[in-house]
């Protein structure tokens, strides 16, 4: 592999004389299936080796080849992660949308273009780069089938020489992606990288303001996606049966757990896997299979999307009432069936709190970062066998398939709890047990494991008709006394789930409340209303469900509380509301946003200010 | 209760010195003369024959009269009353998780060949290595007396409304879909009953074992196939079984051509004795062949259909640890921070 001889392009300015180092947006538009995956992350990867806080995120339809897909890297000195809407540097490799990408961008923004699509005919008020993209790939990529995979990396070569992206930082990103067992496409990728290089440094003249320069933000960091990263936290928490249906954005999840079981969980003695994987039948099995592992002792799990929790709600409800361990991890996208399965929402809030039927309540873990996707995974399996109950993981599709920067996780310090179980020991010197008697007062019966070896160690599991001693009864006094307990059990939740993130501001008059992925958008609207608007926030960021006092006391200290949802009803709010009394309630503020997107700072801005009459 | 027939054991404890009143269950609150109940019976005979440690077991069921028939045997295992269709499933995740229980699923005909049908095809394929038992009486009872998919085509419901439809024959499709051990028989053939359940506790693989069980209340009428009377008069023997289990003497002499004897996985034995024809039961096409022939003829043929010892259980395509692994120490269910640092690295 030879190297660049060209030094990549100086810093410039732009007409107005001003310059924007690492703080804008890229937006590569390709054609799904055309291998502009690969070259977009090679291309976010190299910004992130050169110390840049980065972020991408792809918008791609729900097909394999053939229909439009937009990869947006941000670039952001102040490590905002969150989507930008407006693009400062356009992409365009797809004929179908080439048009209205660039109609749609803000002036003064550059595009990198193919040369036969004459884009530079459609508006004069931005800075236009077009490229020979089949000539450029001809040479360096003699095989013509795959010449529609290479060719998209030539632009990554383009974009480099234009934003002044190393090109061993190229390089590297891009030996990393392909991996040693690919290096001959590795090679012929950068063949292609180079020729895009070497071509811009020849024929582009730049004039957009953006580039890049050198930082040293994410040393020590990781790339990874919130689905890779639940998939760790379930290994770390000691899984042993995974079941699932594949369902996007969730098959992932499961995908990369079965990849690093694979690896780090075979019994080196033996030889044989300490774990079992099931790919079910449908999602009603896989949450059969999940409810008959946390029964009989397992840490189970299994990872779905809405549509999947729809169907798991029958047995979810059997698993509330008879009191089953389980975690179930909702990557929750727009739907139903054929909608739009590949776009992010959080939907499923208020149907998964109150899945099944009959008086059922839930816990959810609300993790928005990689971070947290790992550690409240770990948290989610030790939950669900202290509290016996199924608990739901609420990650999104912008969390779970997105590519995240974070820190190294950090190994679990507490050994593993596996909740009130009764051993042959035990039974042996209490003679016997009823299920579910409240011995302790914190409505959390005993339980044990079917093969405990003693006489008195069996006991009968069924729905909401059992009695303490779990036998069968359809008596009034019973049934209210069991779901009673089961409520003072869900109550015990709210001091054990993962508490809220609190940012209080003393001279804040309205606050933020808000869970998951808006944390991004949050985060960066408070700096934006504070240094453009001198409006000053607070910001609680919810990690579980149920509720704790500290939400409480958030809304009393504030005059209006923003409640931010990904969804159109106000998913959030409702929980919310059913909880409060009307004289907090009637301090609460819906901020929604519902189209299918990450979403972004501006919008958030903007419906504060539309709601705060400014 | 017309169950009390039950012989006294021959001996009052079995080989691992329990009693016969440790396999029992509680009274039953299924009607009187209902065939579930003689299905209890001779679960908790060949339980207790074969000396299987209670508390090692665990019974699955999902919803209707059938499912609610664990309750009424071996009481001191644990039980498992799940949802309807999908008792498969939750058996599936409990064996995963302990694979060291004897698993024993008890469902009826609406509960497996309606509802649940998906679930038992998956569970057929997988091979879990537990007794499944249909305990098929053509209709739905907890409901009040409508048709199942078993329901014979043209057979009477109390109202006098035909059954328009053909039936599933689920020993038929269990062939199909990969069962390893299938067969049938019916609630009043003790003798026979006693000796599939006996293999089915021997066998390393899924047991289907499809029992025909009329129903008192709702359908065992004139006009019913699925009634004592036409059992009685169309229950066709494929054969006489006996049973041998690993600690019993094997010595005793057979007649050549006469016995066939099937070894089972844990050393017993299954003794098929020839009646009439010559049946070869590790024939899935003489399993099928003999069904269809005697649905032509409106017979109901009942015996061990089909047997094949050699295929490998889910745990074992799995290639599961041999320990349960709901009991597994931490030191093997999660991994050294050596681990997490290497995968941080790849992620650099």
């Amino acid at each position: 592999m030879s190297t660049i001889e060209v030094s990549p392009a100086l810093p410039r300015i732009d007409e107005s004389g001003h310059s924007v180092v690492n703080d804008f947006s890229i937006q590569v538009a390709t054609v799904n299936g055309s291998g502009s995956q690969t070259a977009n992350s090679v291309l976010m990867r190299s910004i992130f080796q050169m110390g840049i806080p980065v972020s991408g995120k792809n918008m791609f339809p729900s097909n394999i080849q053939g229909l439009p897909t937009w990869f947006t890297i941000r670039a952001s000195k102040h490590g905002y992660i969150g989507r930008k809407k407006e693009i400062d540097f356009l992409v365009a490799m797809n004929p179908e949308t080439a048009r209205e990408d660039v109609m749609n961008l803000e002036s003064g923004a550059a595009v990198v273009y193919d040369e036969p699509l004459k884009l530079n005919a459609l508006r004069s008020d931005l800075h236009f780069y077009p490229a020979p993209f089949d000539k450029l790939v001809a040479p360096v990529c003699p095989e013509p089938k795959l010449r529609k995979l290479v060719r998209n990396m030539i632009y990554d070569g383009i974009v480099a020489y234009l934003l002044g992206i190393e090109m061993p930082e190229i390089h590297k990103a891009l030996t990393k992606q392909f991996g040693p067992k690919k290096a001959k496409a590795a090679e012929m990728n950068w063949g292609a990288c180079q020729a895009g290089y070497e071509f811009a440094s020849q024929n582009l003249q730049k004039s957009d303001p953006c580039r890049v320069e050198r930082m040293n933000s994410t040393a020590g960091k990781i790339i990874i996606d919130g689905n890779a990263a639940c998939a760790l936290g379930s290994m770390f928490a000691g899984v042993t049966v995974v079941t699932w249906y594949p369902i996007t954005p969730s098959s992932s999840l499961v995908e990369s757990l079965i990849g690093y079981l694979k690896r780090f969980r075979i019994d080196k003695a033996t030889g044989k896997a300490t774990y079992a994987v099931v790919q079910a039948e449908d999602e009603l099995s896989a949450v059969g299979m999940v409810l008959g592992a946390g029964w009989a002792g397992a840490r189970s799990m299994t990872a779905t999307a809405g549509p999947g929790i729809s169907l798991m709600a029958e047995f979810v409800g059997l698993g509330y009432y008879a009191e089953i361990p389980g975690v179930i991890f909702d990557v929750q996208r727009v739907g139903p069936s054929t909608g739009l399965p590949t776009r992010t929402m959080q939907g499923d809030l208020l149907s998964t709190a109150l899945l099944s039927h009959g008086d059922t309540k839930h816990p959810m873990f609300f993790p928005c970062s990689p971070e947290e996707c790992f550690s409240l995974s770990i948290e989610a399996f030790d939950f669900a066998e202290h509290f016996q109950t199924p608990v739901f993981v609420m990650v999104d599709l912008d969390l779970g398939m997105n590519n995240w920067m974070a820190d190294a996780f950090e190994y679990p310090t507490k050994p593993i709890q596996r909740g009130k179980v009764l051993s042959a020991e035990d039974l042996e010197k209490l003679g016997g047990f009823g299920r579910y008697k409240d011995v302790d007062g914190d409505g959390i019966g005993y339980r044990t494991l079917p093969g405990t070896n003693h006489p008195n160690g069996a006991y009968f599991t069924r729905g909401s008709g059992h009695n303490a001693q779990a036998q069968y009864t359809e008596r009034e006094d019973d049934y209210i006394q069991n779901v009673d307990r089961l409520s003072r059990k869900f109550e015990g939740m709210r001091a054990a789930v993962p508490a809220p993130v609190v940012e209080d501001n003393a001279k804040a008059k309205i606050g933020f409340v808000a869970l998951g992925t808006s944390h991004y958008a949050v985060g960066e609207s408070r700096d934006q209303l504070r240094s453009e608007f001198g409006i000053e926030t607070s910001y609680l960021r919810l990690r579980a469900y149920p509720f704790n006092q500290e939400l409480t006391d958030f809304i009393r200290r504030h005059e209006r509380v923003y409640v931010v949802d990904q969804n159109r009803d106000g998913q959030l709010l409702a929980l919310m509301r059913l909880e409060f009394p009307p004289e907090d309630i009637a301090k609460l503020r819906s901020l929604k946003y519902y189209g299918g997107l990450p979403l972004d700072a501006r919008t958030v801005t903007d419906n504060v200010l539309k709601q705060e009459g400014r | 209760m017309s169950t009390t027939t039950t012989p006294p054991p021959p001996k009052k404890v079995n080989h691992i010195g329990l009693d016969v009143v440790s396999y029992k269950g509680g009274k039953t609150t299924l009607c009187a003369g209902c065939g579930h109940n003689a299905i209890s019976e001779r679960i908790i005979e060949a339980f207790y024959d074969m000396g299987v440690q209670p508390w090692n077991v665990a019974k699955f069921s999902g919803i209707g009269c059938s499912s609610k028939s664990p309750a009424y045997f071996l009481s001191l295992s644990h039980g498992f009353n799940s949802v309807h269709g999908r008792m498969p499933s939750v058996a599936t995740g409990a064996m995963l998780a302990n694979r060291t229980i004897m698993g024993i699923g008890v469902t009826g005909d609406g509960d497996t060949a309606s509802i649940g049908l998906g679930q038992f095809m998956h569970l057929l394929r997988r091979n879990l290595p537990m007794i499944y038992v249909i305990e098929d009486n053509g209709v739905y009872g907890l409901t009040k007396g409508q048709f199942s998919a078993t329901a014979d085509l043209g057979s009477k419901l109390k109202t006098g409304v035909i059954n328009d439809l053909p039936p599933f024959d689920c020993c038929a499709l269990a062939l199909q879909w990969g069962a390893t051990f299938v067969a049938r028989s019916f609630s009043g053939d003790k003798r026979q009953l006693s000796a599939i359940l006996k293999a089915a506790i021997a066998h390393n693989g899924l047991s289907l074992i499809d029992v025909i069980s009329p129903c008192t209340t709702f359908n065992d009428h004139e006009g019913s196939t699925k009634s004592y009377s036409f059992m009685k008069d169309h229950d066709e023997p494929l054969h006489a079984l006996d049973f041998v289990p690993y600690f019993d003497d094997i010595s005793v002499e057979i007649a050549d051509g006469e016995v066939r004897d099937v070894e089972m996985h844990d050393g017993s034995h299954l003794r098929i004795k020839k009646l009439g024809h010559d049946y070869d039961p590790t024939s899935k096409f003489a399993a099928l062949s003999a069904l269809d022939e005697a649905e032509k003829k409106g017979e109901v043929i009942t015996g061990v259909l089909y047997v094949d010892t050699s295929k490998p259980n889910f745990y074992e395509m799995l290639h599961m640890d041999d320990a349960p692994l709901a009991t597994l120490p931490e030191s093997k269910t999660r991994p050294p921070k050596s681990v997490l640092d290497q995968a941080m690295e790849e992620l650099r």
